[in-house]
């Protein structure tokens, strides 16, 4: 016991060279977001709550860029119940939608019950209750926003998600591997180290992380539970091993192996941990990243010069060339729909975030703002895009939506921010 | 138009196959000529041996010459040996000619001291994606051992290491930085 506390105290002081503190800042929303207001929520108990429920949820909804929150200053009214409400009130200040609620306690936690009214249609559209414990009024937070967003935008919130991703100090000497809320908030250190961390990336259940250390002097690659922060070293070969990429129903995972400088495409059986080669190739084939239907995968290759984006087939290994435009696309993410390939673009002199139609071709730039752009990860509903981007001297995460529109910020006090994995829904 | 569209898939189509094709001969030559380059240094000292076995006591005077020859070669080796960093340009892992010459000074004196080791640390600049330029980081170490090897080093002389971008030496974000970042360095682990 006092043994892991002593580890965790040094584990804290190494890491706070390369804290990160990410705070959202939204650059761009919506033409078409949505006027919300949300009412601080009433708390029947003794002093004051440790987190603040009703503005967590007018900022997880505003920094999702699909609404457009009304300040609490603005209001005319603050209803907390049903009773109370005025929808004239509301019409007047040009709102869509008004979220209230309740908070109260007792012996067994914290109880919210939350309406969101109609301003329009003057009806109350969805009734909710939910129940949590003390360390948990932020996860309750974020549950009801997800709730409300999903009923109001039809697609499932995001905001109950975690991120993982990479903190450096200037000197690169050390390296941090962090645990945060989506919007991050509670950020966590789950692994720190001297030499380089890349490539975390989730498995599909949300328990484990795979990334590739490069502790042992070259890359190798390692899962590490979360509830526990057991790790394990899984796939360390001659050459470089890394780009670990779980298959969407977690039985396989596949990586890169490069023996002799030639990187090549490789699955392994999480059961059996057999290990099958799928491309060979004397060209550089690298990050691999599953399709949804499990036998489909996305990777970059260099094998007509520059490196360009190709669709693998696992089963039969057969292979087609997905980008055209351009010298330069790597690093490909497909939405769970199938429907989007998400990827580095070169652009002239810049590297920006693309996004391509995967039925007609057509490819859309979502980024202009930031610069050096990379690591794209999809948010599991499909709708954002988080990223690295080097801003006035550093690295930073952005995120911008999958269709341009919406654009936020994840500015770090300081630090190199990177690699950034959005986790499945939980 | 849809003619059109035919034509471009088809011109691409040909021109990916033309690039492939030219950088796989390309790299079957270079896997030629680094072997051919090993069996005639194998031939030549042969012959050299053999030469020195039949007229060890003909020639005298000569090794003074062949002496001072070669301490001024150490001297322009020293200098060359120093030189340990090895540059490349943008997504690219071939090395450049103004490299060779101290390329050739590492590998020779690798062949003459079997007991130095070395690692061949490979790097990338920040620009493109992380694990892309790790492969490309490997790449060009790769390509620095190839050309050692071909020129007198042993293979287990050579380790070879990429860390992408993930080590630059200079930080900042323009060409003049970048240039050297994208590098092979040759660390002597042992000499």
């Amino acid at each position: 016991m006092v043994k892991q506390w002593i580890s965790a105290l040094v584990l804290f002081m190494l890491a706070g060279l390369a804290q990160a503190e990410l705070v959202i800042e939204v650059t761009q929303g919506k033409q078409s977001a949505i006027p919300v207001a949300v009412v601080p929520f009433e708390w029947s108990g003794e002093g004051a709550l440790p987190e603040d429920i009703s503005g967590i949820v007018a900022n997880d909804l505003g920094s999702s860029g699909y609404f457009k929150v009304l300040p609490v200053a603005n209001m005319i009214s603050q209803p907390t119940t049903l009773e109370a409400v005025a929808y004239s009130d509301w019409r007047n200040l040009r709102q869509d939608f008004v979220v209230i609620g309740r908070i109260s306690m007792d012996e067994s936690g914290y109880t919210m019950e939350f309406h969101v009214l109609d301003v329009h249609q003057k009806v109350e559209l969805l009734r909710h209750r939910v129940k949590g414990k003390a360390n948990q009024l932020r996860d309750i937070a974020h549950y009801i926003s997800d709730y409300v967003f999903e009923k109001l935008t039809g697609i499932p919130g995001v905001f109950s998600t975690r991120l993982i991703y990479v903190t450096t100090n200037r000197e690169r000497s050390r390296f941090n591997l962090n645990y945060a809320d989506a919007d991050g908030a509670r950020e966590q250190l789950i692994f720190t180290s001297q030499d380089p961390i890349i490539s975390p990336a989730w498995a599909p259940d949300g328990k484990k992380v795979a990334y590739v250390s490069f502790e042992s002097g070259r890359s190798a690659i390692y899962f590490q539970e979360l509830a526990t922060g057991k790790r394990e070293l899984v796939l360390k070969m001659e050459g470089s091993t890394s780009a670990p990429a779980f298959s969407p129903d977690g039985t396989r995972l596949a990586f890169v192996r490069s023996s002799l400088g030639n990187p090549d495409i490789y699955v392994m059986d999480l059961g059996s941990r057999k290990i099958e080669r799928l491309t060979t190739h004397y060209a550089i084939d690298t990050e691999p990243q599953w399709m949804a239907d499990n036998r489909h995968l996305v990777f970059t290759s260099n094998r007509a010069g520059g490196p360009q984006i190709y669709q693998l087939d696992a089963s039969n290994k057969a292979v087609k060339r997905l980008t055209y435009e351009g010298n330069y696309n790597a690093r490909a993410r497909v939405t769970d729909d199938g429907r989007k390939l998400i990827y580095v673009h070169r652009e002239g002199e810049n590297f920006h975030i693309a996004s391509q139609d995967l039925d007609s071709g057509q490819v859309h730039i979502l980024t202009t703002e930031t610069d050096l752009d990379e690591s794209p990860s999809v948010a599991p509903n499909g709708s954002m895009v988080i990223y690295a981007a080097s801003e006035a001297d550093r690295s930073i995460l952005a995120a911008v939506s999958v269709d341009g529109e919406v654009k936020f910020r994840l500015p770090s006090k300081y630090g190199d921010v990177r690699e950034p994995a959005w986790s499945p829904i939980f | 138009m849809q003619i059109n569209a035919l034509y471009k898939a088809l011109g691409l189509t040909l021109g990916a196959l033309l690039v492939a094709a030219c950088s796989s001969t390309g790299e079957i030559n270079e896997g030629e000529s680094s072997e051919t380059v090993t069996k005639a240094e194998e031939v030549t000292t042969e012959v050299t041996e053999a030469v020195e076995e039949t007229s060890t006591t003909a020639v005298d005077t000569s090794a003074v010459s062949g002496e001072s020859l070669e301490s001024r070669m150490t001297e322009a080796e020293a200098a060359l040996l120093e030189q340990t960093v090895f540059y490349f340009d943008f997504d690219q892992s071939t090395i450049k000619s103004d490299s060779k010459a101290a390329l050739k000074v590492h590998a020779a004196y690798l062949a003459a001291n079997s007991s130095a080791r070395v690692v061949l640390e490979g790097h990338a600049d920040e620009r493109g994606t992380v694990e892309y330029n790790l492969a490309l980081g490997e790449r060009r170490a790769m390509a620095v051992r190839r050309f050692l090897l071909a020129n007198g080093a042993s293979a287990s002389q050579l380790e070879v290491v990429s860390f992408g971008e993930e080590r630059p030496v200079v930080m900042g974000h323009s060409e003049s930085s970048w240039a050297k970042n994208r590098r092979v360095e040759v660390k002597y682990q042992s000499r």
